[in-house]
């Protein structure tokens, strides 16, 4: 093992400090295990900061008639029954006690007027089911997490990013990374890895995404061999801001619709109408986002290229308290007033349904000792997740993954590092300073953004996937060439540089299966084969490192079991 | 189009120096927009932290025009356009690189804060007009401003006073109605509340407008002068045995 | 934590921004020491202030007039209470911190520094703690000041207005206003409590504790309002008094 690197070493370590991160570090703590928490941002800052609308979890606090049961199928439904049946219904399950647990750990969700969590409409929800804080339930949810840990110990490594995931045979070893401050080296040796990295936003040049949505976990995972799942399903959320330009993509919440938002376009038409007249604006958000999309395409879309989104309606003290975040949001950076105006919003490149593969009780990859949970991984949500479920998913999965790594842990055996992996992980991540010509990786990033934009949106057709095919393989010829210009202290171009190397891997797979799936299916949409096809229904698309070349594969899902099945044929 | 001359610190630990950017405007931009399209096109090196762009995580904080701004906020067309526009880093804690400071003494102060402990056997009931105040404190997004502008931590550099953002938490956690730890002797002595002269700049800069001063740090003065300095209070709470 | 001065902000008053941030206190300097000036001199000044109905603020309640034991002004014997009560109330202190200690003058502005500064944990800063006494004491003005404004209606035993009795009014108006919105009252009244919901007595004080802060976010307006009307309260019975102006009597 080399000791020229700075070295730590844990039982399990979590890279990235989201909801899912956070909650499995406190189930590993729990356990006994030794853990370590890395994460690219400071400590509180990880994109879960940004879920607004709620937490869904069948409480039955408002509707008496909601359960476990309502949950999974419509988590079930949303998903075009791609999804994972067995982590539905975990999901549906534990997603109750888990919101329950963060209110012990000092989470106050607004109330109902019998003093308990309070819990709000959203698309595809049957019954009022969201738990949630106004418009800022992912910020509780993240400080409440966050408190969790502190509080019971956790070593977290702020602003240092994992480039490589270290092996010892087949198994997990630990991984290898840079410290963002100073740009030196560290390594961490560890019995059980959890990739918690969230999503690939950053790959789309419209989205709601933050700079650190590169999707380096799924690319981590998938260098270290492990198998991605579904990556042609990401997610278009259908309201994001549209104007003024610089704010373009930020994600306006779901909960404006669950509040009683109304979306009209530029004639004044209510025109989820013609798309789904019995949900309305609530219909699932693959659904509105086509919506939108096609309004705007056909000329009937807003000044800037939008649809209207109108909470006007309400008093307007009523919007203030339950959307606060949104009046101030529009207030300060569109000069809108949403108490008075409408907003014009448009679709948003917002979260990957897609991801790592792994095992619905452990949470376990294809590769010993690596898990993953949150948005990295992926079967939950299938072809098109319901709002509110994904928080409910980082804390479900989050906790089964910290607890399924501690346990591992203890079963396993200290593992070796292979000093050649780690000279070559230096290497990569070295070679832009030596580049003297070379361009800005600003540019190449730019360029990808519009490409996937273009090519691989909400709508896609075979001559563009083919043609952003033969695009992504310019653009990763050009980003072996990126040169970085300063020194390795806090450096964002170096940064980026190495990101992008992520970017790449991830829009490759996404485009591949996206051209592999012939139908149309929640958010994936082919233009060229507009229906659902019973085949592609039954199968799974596999993507995996085969040497240097991605593989693409077809794998049958699991059959569903009778009871599950009766449950979604009522 | 028109542009803005931006005027951003460029410098580490050991020194550095203000460097000027032309930058073209559009419409509704912020300050971290001129930011970005600098990295983007200028100074590919430039240190920035940013992560939601939309004023939900607290992490582009810098001073802007001489004020501690989350940068995402500021937009370009509020401020005058006659001079360049100044960014710096903030003042009370230590330059890493650029714009980026070290803001870990924050992160240390938090843990001598005991977290939430609840009454035992509670049902877990509780009703908004309970949490409401609460609930203020907790849209604190941790972007540090207002230990920035913070006096005692800026200009006396007094580590003994944990910080409005710490007074929030703190307050926080002391009225939440189904919390059983006791942290007013912490929040005298170890959070130092008495370094406070309630000069309200915290106030001032918080963009989530919480009214730091008024519903945090006072009530939680008062509930010092409850437990120390009020010996009425005190001998009234021996005679009836109250807590 | 600032060890490095590096963005070239250094010394007393340094700053980045642009406005004219000392504008925030000057106001403030000037009113307070204007008062102040003011004040001290009609305290020393031991008359003219009484006339028909009328008792000056800066007199009330009268002891001693007659200079039976006390041979000084008898404002003197009474000024601790309201003075105290400002010069400890948390609006004051923000303005008088800015405006006279300059620590800090202005928001990000430097103030003197030094790592000496003790804030409000020594004496004499320390005695801040004590506001919630002169609240107390300050209701026992309250109810002076209450009798004097309806004493002032009374003409020789007659229902009677006067311009005077109109000030009076309306100086005890804003200075209830400023004492019951006093951030210490808004933490006794119900603040302190953690559960407003758990029993009848908690429900009621939470009611009360929403009404005093309603108040208390207009605290500083009716600090200033409040100063103003007791100042020019006792300069109109001042100048009647001593016969300057007549009072217009209304009724």
């Amino acid at each position: 093992m080399s000791d020229r690197f700075e070295t730590h070493e844990h039982d399990v370590l979590i890279i990235g400090a989201g909801g899912a991160g956070l909650r499995a570090a406190i189930e590993a703590l729990a356990h006994g295990a030794k853990v370590g928490v890395v994460c690219k941002s400071l400590l509180g800052k990880a994109h879960t900061v940004m879920a607004e609308g709620g937490i869904a979890a069948a409480m039955a606090n408002v509707d008496s008639a909601d359960g476990w049961i309502p949950h999974f199928r419509d988590t079930m439904r949303g998903g075009k029954m791609l999804n994972n049946w067995r982590m539905a219904q975990l999901h549906a399950q534990e997603s109750i006690d888990r919101v329950k647990e963060l209110e012990q750990w000092g989470a106050l969700f607004d109330r109902t007027s019998d003093g308990n969590i309070l819990q709000r409409a959203f698309g595809g929800h049957t019954f009022k089911r969201l738990c949630h804080v106004g418009d800022r339930t992912g910020l509780e949810m993240i400080r409440t997490l966050q408190d969790r840990g502190v509080e019971m110990g956790v070593d977290v490594y702020m602003e240092c990013t994992i480039t490589k995931l270290l092996k010892d045979g087949d198994r997990i070893a630990g991984a290898f990374g840079y410290w963002r401050e100073q740009g030196r080296f560290v390594q961490f040796k560890a019995k059980s890895v959890i990739i918690c990295t969230g999503g690939i936003g950053k790959s789309w040049k419209i989205t709601s995404n933050s700079w650190e949505c590169t999707g380096d976990g799924m690319a981590l995972a998938y260098d270290a061999g492990a198998e991605l799942l579904d990556m042609e399903f990401v997610q278009f959320h259908p309201t994001g801001m549209v104007w003024p330009p610089g704010v373009q993509g930020i994600l306006v919440t779901e909960a404006v619709r669950g509040e009683g938002g109304l979306l009209t376009n530029k004639l004044g038409e209510r025109f989820m109408q013609k798309y789904d007249p019995k949900k309305m604006e609530l219909s699932t958000r693959d659904v509105v986002a086509r919506s939108i999309y096609t309004e705007v395409k056909e000329g009937r879309g807003s000044e800037h290229g939008g649809a209207f989104l109108d909470i006007s309606h309400k008093p307007a003290e009523y919007v203030k308290q339950k959307l606060p975040s949104m009046y101030h949001q529009f207030k300060e950076l569109a000069d809108v007033d949403i108490t008075k105006q409408p907003m014009e919003v448009g679709p948003t490149c917002h979260y990957m349904m897609g991801g790592i593969r792994v095992e619905a009780e452990t949470a376990q990859t294809t590769v010993p000792g690596l898990f993953a949970a949150g948005e990295a991984a992926a079967g939950l949500h299938g072809a098109n997740r319901l709002g509110g479920n994904s928080l409910s998913d980082l804390v479900v999965f989050g906790r089964r993954a910290g607890l399924a790594a501690a346990e591992h842990a203890k079963k396993v055996s200290a593992p070796n590092i292979d000093a050649s992996e780690i000279e070559r992980a230096e290497r990569e991540m070295l070679a832009p300073f030596d580049q003297s010509a070379g361009e800005s990786p600003y540019a190449v990033h730019r360029d990808l953004q519009d490409m996937m934009q273009s090519l691989v949106g909400i709508f896609r057709v075979e001559d563009d996937l083919k043609t952003a095919l033969a695009e992504l393989d310019k653009l990763k010829e050009r980003a072996t060439k990126v040169r970085v210009e300063g020194s390795r202290m806090f450096n964002p171009g170096w940064h980026l540089a190495r990101d992008l190397q992520c970017m790449l891997t991830v829009s490759e797979a996404v485009t591949r299966s996206a051209l592999a799936r012939k139908e149309s299916r929640g958010a994936h949409s082919r233009i060229d084969y507009p229906g659902l096809d019973e085949q592609w229904g039954k199968q799974n698309n596999i993507t995996k490192r085969e040497g240097e070349t991605m593989m693409l594969k077809q794998v049958a899902r699991p059959p569903l079991p009778d009871d599950l099945k009766k449950i979604l044929d009522e | 189009m028109s542009e803005a001359v931006m005027q951003v610190f460029r410098g580490n630990r050991e020194g550095g120096s203000p460097v000027e950017f032309r930058v073209p405007i559009t419409p509704g931009m912020v300050v971290l927009d001129a930011l970005h399209h600098i990295q983007g096109h200028q100074a590919p090196d430039l240190a920035v932290r940013w992560n939601c762009k939309a004023g939900k995580c607290g992490s582009c904080s810098a001073e802007v025009n001489g004020r501690p701004r989350l940068t995402c906020k500021t937009r370009m067309d509020a401020l005058p356009t006659d001079q360049p526009i100044t960014v710096n880093p903030m003042k009370t804690f230590p330059v890493i690189k650029d714009l980026v400071t070290d803001v870990s003494w924050n992160y240390e102060v938090n843990k001598k804060i005991p977290a939430f402990k609840p009454k035992a056997g509670t049902d877990w009931k509780m009703y908004q007009e309970d949490i409401d105040r609460v609930q203020e404190f907790r849209k604190c997004i941790e972007c540090f401003l207002c230990q920035d502008v913070c006096h005692v931590l800026r200009d006396h550099d007094k580590k003994e006073f944990a910080g409005p953002r710490f007074m929030v938490r703190t307050a926080a956690l002391e009225m939440h109605p189904l919390d059983s730890a006791d942290r007013i002797p912490l929040v005298k002595k170890e959070l130092g509340i008495g370094y406070c002269n309630i000069t309200k700049c915290c106030t001032e800069v918080c963009p989530e407008e919480i009214h730091i001063t008024d519903n945090a740090i006072i009530p939680l003065k008062e509930r010092v002068v409850d437990e120390f300095y009020d010996p009425i209070a005190k001998l009234v709470r021996k005679i009836t045995g109250a807590k | 934590m600032a060890e490095l001065q590096i963005v070239g902000q250094q010394g007393f008053g340094a700053t980045k921004r642009r406005d004219s941030w000392w504008i925030e206190i000057l106001p403030v300097f000037i009113v307070l020491n204007s008062f102040g000036a003011y004040a001290t001199f009609r305290a020393f000044e031991g008359k003219f202030y009484e006339w028909g109905p009328y008792l000056s603020p800066f007199y009330s309640p009268l002891i001693d007039a007659g200079h039976t034991w006390w041979k000084f002004s008898p404002a003197l014997l009474i000024l601790a209470g309201p003075l105290g009560f400002r010069a400890t109330c948390y609006y004051y202190r923000k303005a008088y911190y800015r405006a006279f200690f300059l620590d800090p003058p202005a928001c990000a502005v430097n103030d003197r520094g030094g790592h000496n500064y003790k804030g409000e944990t020594s004496f004499p800063f320390i005695l801040q703690n004590l506001h919630r006494y002169f609240f107390y004491l300050a209701l026992i003005f309250l109810a002076f000041l209450w009798y004097d404004a309806v004493l002032s209606f009374r003409w020789d035993g007659h229902f009677g207005i006067g311009l005077g009795s109109l000030i009076m009014t309306v100086n005890v108006i804003l200075l209830s206003l400023y004492s019951f919105s006093c951030h210490s009252w808004r933490h006794l009244i119900g603040g302190k409590l953690d559960c407003f919901s758990c029993s009848k007595s908690t429900q009621v004080r939470h009611g009360g504790w929403k009404a005093v802060s309603a108040l208390n976010e207009k605290h500083m307006l009716f600090a200033w309002l409040s100063l103003f009307s007791v100042g020019l309260t006792d300069l109109y019975i001042r100048l009647v008094s001593c016969g300057a102006i007549t009072d217009i009597k209304i009724l």
